[in-house]
């Protein structure tokens, strides 16, 4: 595809709309032709992100809202997920693998280890109190796998 | 959408089928049925047969383990099977697949558990 594409989404931080979230990234991603493990990756990096803005961000309060941008430039998609929440304290402590701070919730600790692994980019900001950021970009090869 | 959780008790297995899409917003179902059917069913052991489950995070990694300990604190084994590509590499990342024998199907994860119990 040529040029740049963009869209942004809002919604209430509810789980319902964790799988709507999904969807509607791989909707907008489905332009460029992405291979079923692409589109794979894509959606279990957006679900994580989305779930942490909905359970950290929010403490699972409705009222808040979460943002997603997407950017689609070349074969590269931009995700970035916004919440206005409470933030995160101590992010090197977040981002380790297996760590949680609601074990009680069974959260497994897994979620960034998951958006780091499945995504090309990854980066993350917070301010406590003001909220989180999370940033990732993936390369969709398929496109150019078919010219080849 | 969604996800549908069935139950099967087969022998001393409790077989559980999950159909659809585990997240956070469905994994509580999850945790519920499977927590009941542990605590309240007369199944020593779990198979859990992913065959038709769509899509999974790391919500669902966390259910797994949450009732892969509650079955090892009643001394009972949980082995997995059917598992496509996508849920394995979750498995592989978080290391569960260390703790949880996978099988190709469920044919095989009952011999298995027939020979250790």
């Amino acid at each position: 595809m040529n040029g740049r594409n963009e869209m942004t989404l809002s919604f209430s931080a509810r789980s319902e709309n964790e799988a709507f979230a999904r969807v509607a990234v791989a909707a907008f991603v489905s332009q460029l032709d992405p291979t079923m493990d692409e589109l794979n990756d894509l959606k279990t990096a957006i679900s994580e992100a989305v779930t942490n803005a909905i359970i950290h961000g929010y403490d699972s309060d409705p009222s808040g809202m979460v943002t997603i941008e997407g950017v689609i430039e070349g074969d590269v998609v931009k995700l970035t997920v916004r919440d206005k929440g409470r933030g995160i304290e101590d992010l090197e402590l977040a981002r380790q693998p297996l760590y949680t701070s609601k074990p009680n919730m069974e959260r497994s600790g897994m979620g960034f280890t998951i958006m780091e692994n499945f995504m090309d980019g990854f980066d993350v900001c917070s301010e406590p109190g003001q909220g989180t950021s999370i940033a990732m970009t993936k390369r969709i090869e398929s496109k150019k796998a078919l010219f080849n | 959408m969604s996800l549908q959780v069935e139950l099967e008790h087969y022998r001393d297995v409790l077989i559980v089928r999950l159909r659809g899409e585990l997240d956070h917003h469905t994994a509580d179902v999850v945790r519920f049925k499977m927590e009941e059917a542990i605590l309240h069913g007369n199944s020593a052991h779990v198979i859990l047969s992913l065959k038709d489950l769509l899509f999974m995070d790391s919500s669902g990694l966390g259910v797994i383990l949450g009732r892969y300990k509650q079955l090892k604190a009643k001394g009972g084994k949980m082995v997995v099977c059917d598992v496509n590509q996508s849920v394995y590499r979750l498995f592989e990342l978080s290391g569960l697949f260390k703790i949880l024998p996978i099988h190709e199907n469920e044919r095989l994860a009952l011999t298995s558990l027939e020979v250790v119990s």
